[in-house]
């Protein structure tokens, strides 16, 4: 069963879907989590400390967290993994193009390409950013999550690329939600205009949520 | 009506092929486009030239024979074949570029024929049901609901053009096979293949080199049947089905 979902194009789309999806849920308690910078270093730094407690005393010091953490990476892995193999196959299914050329065919296969791509990288950044502080602008402290964003949303560069990233986040979420609930078969004719609103609205209060951030540090309300 | 003709020229399956330009004079605007590359073709034969080879069959839009991207749009400007494209749906004095399906399952053999004969191998992979030949069975003997009998209908109304697949960016069949396994899996008559039908078809579009769905939904916006972008849904969904029934 699982040679058949891997090794076939509507199964890898199928890993696409579901690890598209894990990463969504994983967003929304993120920018749920992020907007708490709103109220202050004290409230902020005491969630960055419940992050790493959560189960206890089941569950021992960041457990819970690795536990998080493992998921999230297998489900970058599968998707990003997916996401090439895929390409990689419908670009040879299409090598020649029409000398009659119709540049809206590929609008959304685009943004979904590039827009992974943007997506790729800043997830990498953002770890050795905030997480492992490698590549952090002025001294990394661990365990002060409040003052590190602020350090890194005052560089003009971690502005652009969080900004620029979040927008291509909400591109992607916009025709892949809609797009997971076709793989999934969930779609039906009655209810795509609910999907597809679904979809835009998700879009926004992510991006919009995230970008709130920044915004927040260039404006002096958090600081 | 006077046009300009850009036309893709291939001598044969492995030749380099290239747009040529040709211009034809005195076409209706009540012909059909078949009929405007026939008027050509005449000259062309009088003048000792190669007529430009294109497939065509019943010009009356049910066989799919027809194949034409018309301006980069398979089966041209209108939402039907190439064969019911009339010619009032283009000016005097346009130019007008003529293209065969494009997508590695489809090798041109000649101008603008192309070889689909890939459709024919997915249908052969489950497009079928097993029944005994012979006279027609007693109507009444399985009953279809109303709404099942016209989903199958709106489905089995795909001519296999390959139109979806000359449209898509990826060059994917997922149109067509979803027709098909829609079409016959919502049947009782299709019950007995419910799941292998549509685990051999997809397996057999991959096979065949097509590419992967990407949801751009230009396949439904070029189909001549309206076969819509949701049968694509419904075939990922009889798939997963068939999947976790452990069919294969
Ligand atoms: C590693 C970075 C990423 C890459 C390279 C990437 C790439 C892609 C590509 C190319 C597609 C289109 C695939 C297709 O239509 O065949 C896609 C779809 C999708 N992506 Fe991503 N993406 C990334 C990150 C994310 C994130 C962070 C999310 C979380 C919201 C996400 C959610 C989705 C969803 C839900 C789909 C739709 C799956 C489907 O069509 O069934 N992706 N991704
Ligand atoms: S789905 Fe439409 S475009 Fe595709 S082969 Fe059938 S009739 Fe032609
Ligand atoms: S020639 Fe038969 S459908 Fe066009």
């Amino acid at each position: 069963m699982a040679r058949t979902v891997w090794d076939s194009t509507v199964g890898k789309k199928t890993v696409m879907a579901v690890s598209g999806i894990v990463m969504l849920l994983y967003l929304v308690a993120h920018v749920i989590g992020n907007l708490k910078i709103f109220f202050g270093a004290a409230e902020f730094n005491h969630y960055g400390h419940w992050l790493r407690t959560v189960g206890e005393p089941f569950m021992h010091y960041e457990w819970t967290l690795w536990l998080v953490r493992i998921v999230l990476v297998v489900a970058v892995v599968a998707h990003a993994v997916s996401a090439y193999q895929l390409s990689r196959r419908d670009i040879k299914a299409r090598p020649s193009t029409y000398v009659h050329k119709k540049p809206r065919a590929s609008y959304a296969t685009r943004t979904m390409r590039w827009g992974g791509i943007i997506l790729g990288l800043f997830i990498v950044w953002h770890v050795l950013d905030l997480t492992t502080g490698t590549v952090h602008s002025g001294g990394f402290q661990e365990g002060h999550p409040y003052q590190n964003v602020v350090d890194t949303f005052s560089t003009w560069y971690g502005n652009v690329i969080y900004i620029a990233a979040m927008l291509a986040l909400g591109l992607h979420i916009r025709h892949g939600f809609w797009s997971a609930a076709q793989t999934l078969g969930v779609g039906s004719r009655t209810r795509d205009r609910a999907l597809k609103t679904v979809a835009n609205v998700l879009a926004l209060l992510l991006t919009a949520g995230f970008i709130a951030v920044p915004v927040g540090v260039m404006t002096g309300v958090v600081s | 009506m006077k046009l300009t003709l850009r036309v893709w020229r291939q001598k044969n399956a492995d030749a380099e092929g290239a747009m040529s330009t040709y211009e034809v004079d005195g076409i209706s605007s009540d012909m059909s486009f078949l009929e405007m590359l026939d008027t050509l073709n005449e000259e062309l034969i009088l003048e000792g030239e190669d007529p430009v080879a294109f497939d065509h069959d019943c010009r009356e839009g049910i066989c799919g024979a027809c194949s034409l991207v018309i301006n980069g749009d398979a089966h041209g400007p209108e939402r039907t074949t190439t064969c019911q494209l009339h010619m009032r749906s283009f000016a005097d004095g346009d130019t007008i570029d003529i293209e065969p399906w494009r997508a590695s399952a489809f090798p041109v053999i000649k101008d603008l024929v192309v070889d689909r004969s890939a459709l024919d191998r997915i249908i052969q992979a489950g497009g079928y049901i097993t029944a005994p030949t012979g006279a027609a069975p007693e109507a009444h003997a399985a009953p279809v609901p109303k709404p099942d009998a016209d989903f199958a209908f709106e489905h089995a109304e795909c001519i296999g053009c390959g139109a979806c697949v000359a449209a898509c960016p990826n060059g994917a069949a997922m149109l067509f096979t979803s027709a098909k396994v829609n079409h016959l899996n919502v049947l009782p008559q299709g019950a007995p293949e419910r799941e292998t039908r549509v685990l051999d078809m997809v397996a057999q579009m991959d096979e065949e080199g097509f590419g992967g769905c990407t949801l751009t939904g230009e396949c439904a916006t070029a189909c001549p049947k309206g076969i819509p972008l949701v049968s694509i849904t419904g075939m990922n969904r009889e798939w997963l089905r068939a999947v976790r029934k452990g069919k294969r």
